[in-house]
């Protein structure tokens, strides 16, 4: 039995201490805006925050997170910062597909979380690892300029 | 002329009323799918929240709360289908845009075909917008008229004297007032309208204007409900073994240490490999790699990526059949004053979309099926998952839901991974429900990719530099033969995908000979990828006119210009791009050691034009920053000029990932390719600043999902040619190519 802190509720869990948390979310939990697309760390999609840090839930056992404060995109909006990035993101219309798109917005998330003002170069380094196939990265980069502006 | 629509058992063929109308595009296919007996199921009918209320078509239901509901009888994959069909339906309906939804319609050809495609239900070739136009503003206006019919009834005032807007009708004189809600029962007695008055462009409230989409608040809040999140009571996840070469078989499998998997629950053979079902997906996964299955590949194709490409080269030795003929090029080649030739080699490609191809079917107690799937080809996965349960096809029920992507591989010609779920199901005898979910490696090693191509130019030109023969042989695989589409697409053994862009060439060259080989014994199978035979067409001819401008002596872009005569809207968006995009001004130079360019490339297909300027950078270590695209658009009408926009940025990027890295290659028939690490995507520092300018146009809309795709690589490559004086003669870049 592992338990973390999921959402802000602590959560008890009886799966395999091996399987990667992101089967647990979308499977065990059906938290499913969490999102399955490479499963090997090279997509983003997976991406969540565990104690405050971005984090691919497709490689991460569940054991790595026994004890941690695991937020998911369907609780994002309980910070100011997630709020401000689901803002931007609706106010530019970013999405297109929208599938890799929790997970860009996760990482939108850590990125401001830590940095107010990120520079474009701050910005291409953190979101480096979240891909988007239908390639809406000038409007990403744009909303967490937006985000930053709403934050301050 | 109708051609014969035929089916024998479950085989469909689609066959055309007018194959030529198809290849203009948006002037009008007419793709007709005989099903048997295909009634309409009126599903839309049967869930309504809160009781039915007013639903005077198709396309449209209000409720009393005041909500208007569009059903999107096309696929929402990214392309803004959903925000566009419903902003045409407001627009006429005089409908705040607050107060619309939309819901994806269910398989019903009756009511929901494309009219591009006669009676067969689906999306592709960036038609949803195009064949949607007159239907909706139609079903908004007569919705409309009916809501006025009833006001004017409740109100004793002539119709005439009512007016809408955003949701409310007035009569001003008595000032009387009321809510579509309110006034949505009433309507519901009102006659359908036979005839309705539409809007003139000038009274467009929405159209033509920046409003917001309609799936951006499902999709940055993990809300939107993808195939892939739907979880059945009782459902098992599938993943399958496939075989490791296009056409081996299953000869023998061992399941005992997969069954041992816990959360395994089954393991069955069905004719494409061996299905491991379990509770989940990271126990089918494991159950997966612990199954021993032994391959028969005496069928299996085995030939190499290179072995491929060369059999192409040889074959492009000799005449192929004749897709165009103009003049008399061979003569011309052989009195010209100068000859300029180039062979140009495109790989196969993945369309890799972020969500991996998956799918979910449920046999029920009452002898129907329903199947939750991003749905794009309604009619035929439904007739043919009809056919594999020997189910009348209107029992086949399809919840239509958002795709995380498509490109062109949802659009499956075999339907291979939607009857690769119902052949589980089957297997299991249907005792529950099942989602097949690919993994990545399965997606990006099913094959159906873009057809690996070779082509070979040649062009003559007279003693002042102008172009007089143009040869243009291509050889690749044809998509559609041997598919429901081989009917409508394929004439005189041309398939009309293979040379689009090249066969409808829009430079006037008095002597053009375009001719095709289409090797029918490559076992690999192949597919439409986002702007299909455009994707290498138009690489090769704007490339090549590119060189002949230069061996004239003249600027690119006034030497297009002088051979567009007969086609303006090439020629408008061409000058567009150019002065947008500072054509003939100098280029801010680059650091030290950087060489700088700047390149134009004009291409038209599904009826959309567009030009791109590319301005790009090479870095003495060979490598390549496209710093910044500017594009001009002619798609008629702009609906939703920012879900446009959009489409073009995305393009853009999506068109940059097969310029820098994208092929799949095979090595003795096995693709060696897997995941995205093999596979890489564009990354956002990567991505180009995109500039779009629309013209403006008064045309019928016509897409904007797929043509922005053609022009962005050979205006790359002409930024490249250049920088560096390097004509690229294929794709992906090889590395080493531009180093300094
Ligand atoms: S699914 Fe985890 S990084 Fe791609
Ligand atoms: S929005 Fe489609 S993959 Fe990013």
């Amino acid at each position: 039995m592992i338990t973390i802190d999921l959402n802000g509720k602590s959560t008890r869990l009886d799966a395999d201490p091996d399987t990667p948390l992101l089967w647990v979310l979308r499977d065990t939990l059906q938290l499913t805006g969490t999102k399955y697309a490479c499963g090997i760390a090279v997509c983003g999609a997976c991406t969540v925050l565990v104690d405050g840090q971005p984090v691919r839930s497709c490689t991460t056992p569940l054991s790595a997170v026994a004890g941690k404060k695991v937020t998911t995109i369907e609780k994002v909006d309980a910070g100011r910062v997630g709020k401000a990035v689901q803002a931007a993101w609706q106010k530019l219309d970013v999405v297109q597909c929208g599938y890799c798109q929790s997970g860009q917005i996760m990482s939108a998330v850590a990125l401001l979380s830590q940095n107010r003002k990120p520079s474009d170069a701050d910005i291409d380094a953190a979101m480096a690892g979240n891909l988007c196939r239908c390639a809406t990265y000038m409007r990403i980069r744009a909303a967490i300029h937006e985000a930053a502006r709403s934050l301050t | 002329m109708r051609r014969a629509l035929i089916t024998e058992s479950n085989e469909i063929r689609i066959a055309n009323e007018s194959r030529r109308r198809f290849l203009q595009g948006a002037a009008g296919l007419t793709l007709a799918v005989y099903l048997p007996a295909a009634s309409a199921e009126t599903a839309t009918s049967a869930k309504v929240p809160g009781g039915v209320t007013f639903e005077p078509n198709a396309f449209v239901r209000i409720g009393t709360d005041d909500t208007v509901t569009v059903f999107a009888k096309h696929l929402e994959m990214g392309q803004g289908s959903y925000t566009g069909l419903a902003t045409i339906v407001a627009e006429e309906l005089d409908a705040s845009w607050a107060q619309v939804r939309v819901e994806g319609a269910p398989a019903d050809a009756k009511r929901y075909n494309n009219l591009f495609w006669g009676s067969a239900q689906g999306t592709g070739g960036s038609t949803a917008i195009a064949n949607s136009w007159e239907q909706l503003r139609k079903a908004g206006a007569s919705a409309r008229a009916m809501l006025v019919g009833a006001a004017a009834a409740q109100w004793n005032v002539p119709a005439n004297q009512i007016s809408v807007a955003d949701g409310v009708l007035a009569h001003a004189a008595s000032g009387r007032k009321a809510t579509f809600g309110q006034l949505a029962n009433a309507a519901a007695g009102q006659p359908v309208p036979s005839e309705v008055k539409l809007k003139e462009a000038k009274d467009f409230k929405l159209i033509g204007k920046r409003i917001a989409r309609k799936d951006s608040a499902d999709k940055t809040t993990g809300k939107a409900v993808f195939t892939q999140d739907i979880h059945l009571p009782g459902m098992l996840t599938a993943v399958v073994a496939h075989a490791p070469r296009f056409g081996a078989r299953v000869k023998s499998f061992d399941a005992a240490k997969a069954k041992s998997v816990k959360g395994v629950v089954d393991v069955v053979q069905i004719p494409t490999g061996v299905a491991v079902l379990a509770r989940d997906t990271w126990s089918a996964k494991k159950g997966r790699d612990a199954l021993a299955v032994e391959w028969d590949e005496s069928a299996a194709f085995k030939l190499g990526s290179d072995q491929i490409m060369a059999r192409y080269r040889d074959l492009a030795k000799s005449p192929g059949l004749v897709a165009r003929k103009d003049g008399d090029a061979d003569n011309a080649m052989s009195t010209a004053a100068r000859k300029i030739q180039a062979n140009f080699e495109f790989p196969y490609l993945a369309h890799a979309a972020m969500e991996p191809m998956n799918c979910v079917v449920r046999l029920n107690p009452d002898g129907t099926c329903e199947m939750w799937n991003g749905e794009q080809m309604h009619t035929l996965d439904q007739a043919r998952v009809a056919g594999l349960f020997g189910l009348a096809p209107e029992k086949v029920f399809i919840h239509s839901l958002y795709a995380g992507g498509g490109f062109g591989s949802r659009a499956n010609k075999d339907s291979d991974y939607v009857l690769e779920t119902a052949q589980i199901v089957k297997a299991i005898n249907g005792s529950a429900p099942v989602k097949l979910v690919w993994l990545r490696e399965d997606d990006m090693r099913a094959g159906y990719y873009r057809p690996m191509f070779y082509h070979a130019l040649q062009a003559a030109l007279d003693d002042k530099g102008n172009p007089v023969g143009w040869t243009h042989r291509l050889v690749g695989q044809s998509i559609v033969a041997g598919s429901p589409f081989e009917q409508m697409l394929v004439k005189d053994g041309i398939d009309a995908v293979s040379v689009e862009g090249a066969a409808n060439l829009p430079y006037q060259i008095p002597n053009l000979l375009v001719d095709l080989h289409s090797p029918a014994d490559i076992g690999v199978p192949v597919l439409w990828w986002r702007s299909v035979g455009s994707t290498h067409t138009a690489f090769s001819t704007e490339i090549f006119i590119d060189e002949l401008a230069a061996a004239a002596g003249r600027d690119p872009v006034e030497f297009r210009m002088a051979l567009l005569g007969k086609h303006p809207r090439h020629a408008g968006v061409l000058k567009l791009a150019a002065e947008q995009g500072g054509w003939g001004k100098p280029l801010a130079p680059g650091k030290p050691g950087e060489r700088r360019g700047r390149g134009v490339a004009v291409h038209e297909s599904f009826h959309t034009f567009v030009a791109e300027v590319a301005e790009v950078t090479v870095k003495p270590d060979g490598s390549l920053n496209v710093d910044r695209v500017v594009v001009a658009v002619d798609c008629g009408v702009a609906v939703n000029p920012d879900v446009i926009k959009a489409q073009v940025e995305g393009s853009v990027g999506y068109a940059l990932s097969a310029v820098l890295y994208n092929q799949i290659t095979l090595r003795d028939g096995a693709v060696e390719q897997t995941n995205f690490h093999d596979y890489p995507l564009l990354r956002i520092a990567e991505m180009p600043v995109v500039e779009v300018h629309i013209v403006a146009s008064a045309a019928n809309p016509s897409g904007i999902g797929e043509p922005a795709v053609p022009p962005l690589a050979p205006a790359v490559a002409n930024a490249i040619a250049a920088a560096t004086g390097k004509r690229l003669r294929g794709l992906p870049i090889a590395s080493d190519l531009l180093k300094a």
